[in-house]
């Protein structure tokens, strides 16, 4: 499981990382898109990988799933998705606006 | 109406969320003077606040306020030091210039510009105030995506370019600091800032690998948000082609970075730090002066005073790590002090360029042979301003360089300090006054000034009107503190021996049996001031379970 997660992980950024190097504004919002995917992953990996574990402290219970990167989780992928929706606006209007999809707005002109 | 003080800490974080709430409650375009209306005085009050809180801050140690009273290390806790205080109260001062000179009808170009304005004051005191690592991120979170909004205030295709690219910096600078921030949980267990002091320097030596990458990462995010050399280069276009007021306000953002620089340099990573002692070692002094000799050579470079002034903020953020770098008393006040002086100076220059900009028409604040300017009292504010922002004498720029020289020759860089600083000077002197002669002394015969409007600013509905009040309360703030620089600099003595000594932060926060306000303020606090929390006896179990 601890393979699984950390190539998961290893494989999100990359492509992320590769995507967010093309100068077009989609394929970067894609990429920052799968590097908050990988960050997600690796912040619900600091609370320690459990199974069957209860989140809540009860009496007679030993083990525990921390509940905490769960909560930090939620706030990332909450504030990532408000980020995306902006990013995509502005992209789409930018696009309409300059007539390219390039980052630096190279080979554009208005149609 | 003790009760009341009590509460203050939080004021600057409500406030302009309570403020921005009830802008939009108004809307900008049925109420539009409401709205200014409603957004000035929330910046007033802040300053009043601000100023309150700086009061209660001098009086010594830090004041703890958790936040719906859960004890620290569990709880989110607003920490109120010196330099808390003190970034409070100066991001409150440049953001009433900001929304005044706004309400002179530039934010009529674009929607929700005074709840956005709010928004981001949120953030920026939030980020101030908090002492909780992963609430910083949201509060940088906060005012980011209320910095998105207000960079593109007024819309035009340069400005979305420039946008477009601050954006995605940001994006994956964000993502490091959540990567930071969940690695030093995962080894420590933690995420109150006080807390993560304790634990780090308590940390075992098989530990030292993640901590000190993880908090080589989180540096890495501050750094991005103050535009030190290598990760500065979204600054220039996105300032430069920023609304004015903006602008102005932007000034305060790259503080931002410098003050989580500072704050986790001496809280978590200071001397006494474990195994994270020393963490950036001698690196911020060159990092300082690479930024400071590329940004001056980037402002002799400029082709419009936006773009000049733009680059000085850099300057400003080179000078202060040149300063802070050395972790002693001397250079973080001295830093401190540059901090508060090129905040305004650059806010006033900012401030002016609009108006110039805005006085040449078309030609925009271009460093080309123009229109003769009417309003008189543009050459000698910038002139002013020049002085203060390249400073020299008499203004108090000229004593925060001297601070930050005397400052640097505790550290190991001295000569490379010496010669960035005195020679950046120099640059920024020759361009500031390259671009004053071209602004003010080449007119044009009969150059009639094509409308406003007509170049960046493509689809402006409105004109803005000449707005004299902010500039000159600008150039007044700077002009007192000139006069008042020997209290100002004791203050800052002050904050940063308290900063030196971050014991006295950890055990407040951890232990909070100080609440409320001090009593020279209001007699009878005591009635406040909660029970001792007794010491929690063990750390919750991160989860135990493998797989």
């Amino acid at each position: 499981m601890e393979l699984l997660l950390a190539s998961g992980i290893g494989v999100l950024t990359t492509a992320g990382v590769w995507l967010l190097l093309r100068a077009r504004t989609f394929p970067v919002m894609l990429g920052l898109t799968l590097l908050s995917y990988a960050v997600n992953l690796f912040i619900f990996s600091m609370g320690r990988l459990a199974i069957g574990a209860a989140p809540v402290i009860r009496d007679g219970v030993e083990r525990y799933a921390d509940p905490l990167p769960q909560a930090l989780v939620l706030t990332a992928i909450v504030i990532a998705f408000g980020m995306t929706a902006l990013l995509l606006a502005l992209s789409v209007r930018m696009g309409y606006d300059s007539g390219t999809d390039h980052v630096d707005g190279r080979g554009g002109g208005k149609p | 109406m003790i009760q009341v003080l009590g509460h203050l800490p939080v004021v600057p974080v409500v406030l302009p969320l309570v403020s921005a709430a009830v802008i939009l409650a108004l809307g900008d375009r049925r109420r539009p003077g409401a709205c200014r209306a409603v957004s000035i005085g929330s910046c007033v009050s802040l300053v009043l606040a601000a100023l309150y809180l700086l009061g209660w801050s001098a009086t010594g140690e830090p004041a703890v306020y958790s936040v719906a009273d859960w004890p620290a290390p569990y709880g989110i806790v607003i920490v109120l030091d010196r330099l808390a205080a003190l970034m409070l109260l100066l991001t409150a001062l440049i953001a009433v210039a900001a929304a005044w000179f706004a309400a002179h009808g530039w934010d009529a170009r674009g929607r929700h510009f005074h709840a956005l304005l709010q928004l981001q004051l949120m953030g920026l005191n939030g980020a101030f105030l908090t002492g909780d690592l992963f609430n910083l991120f949201v509060f940088f979170e906060l005012l980011l995506i209320a910095s998105y909004g207000m960079m593109l205030h007024g819309g035009g295709e340069r400005r979305q370019r420039a946008t477009l690219h601050y954006i995605v910096c940001n994006l994956v600078a964000s993502a490091l600091f959540l990567v930071s921030v969940s690695l030093l949980y995962g080894v420590t267990g933690t995420l109150n800032m006080a807390d993560l002091a304790l634990q780090v320097a308590a940390a075992p030596a098989e530990d030292a690998a993640l901590i000190r990458s993880a908090g080589l990462v989180l540096l890495v995010v501050f750094a991005v948000k103050a535009a030190v050399l290598p990760l500065g280069f979204w600054l220039r276009d996105g300032y430069a082609n920023a609304s004015p007021p903006v602008a102005c306000l932007f000034a305060m953002m790259t503080k931002v970075g410098i003050y989580s620089i500072v704050r986790a340099c001496t809280l978590m990573f200071g001397e006494d730090a474990g195994v994270g002692t020393d963490l950036v070692g001698e690196w911020l002094v060159p990092l300082g002066i690479a930024t400071l000799v590329m940004a001056s050579i980037a402002a002799l470079a400029s082709r419009n005073l936006a773009e000049l002034v733009a680059c000085m903020v850099v300057t400003s953020v080179g000078s202060m790590l040149i300063g802070a770098g050395v972790f002693s008393a001397e250079g973080l006040s001295a830093a401190l002090f540059y901090m508060v002086h090129s905040t305004f100076a650059v806010g006033l220059l900012f401030l002016l360029a609009g108006e110039i900009a805005h006085e040449r028409g078309a030609l925009g604040s271009d460093l080309l042979p123009g229109p003769m300017l009417k309003p008189w009292h543009l050459a000698p504010l910038f002139f002013f301003a020049a002085v203060a922002a390249a400073g020299l004498p008499p203004v108090s720029g000229f004593i925060a360089k001297v601070g930050i020289l005397q400052g640097a020759t505790g550290g190991s860089w001295v000569a490379g300090s010496w010669v960035a600083v005195l020679a950046s000077s120099l640059l920024l002197v020759i361009a500031l006054a390259r671009a004053g002669s071209m602004l003010f002394w080449r007119p044009v015969e009969g150059g009639a000034a094509v409308p406003a409007g007509a170049g960046a600013d493509v689809g402006a509905t409105m004109m803005p009107r000449a707005s004299t009040g902010p500039v000159w309360f600008l150039a007044a703030v700077l002009l007192l503190l000139t006069v008042g620089a020997r209290p100002v600099q004791s203050f800052m003595d002050a904050t940063a021996t308290q900063l030196l000594q971050p014991a006295g932060y950890v055990d407040t926060v951890i232990r909070p049996e100080r609440m409320g306000p001090p009593d020279i303020l209001s007699p009878g606090a005591d009635r406040l001031r909660t029970q001792a929390v007794p010491v929690r006896d063990a750390r919750p179990v991160a989860g135990t379970g493998g797989t």
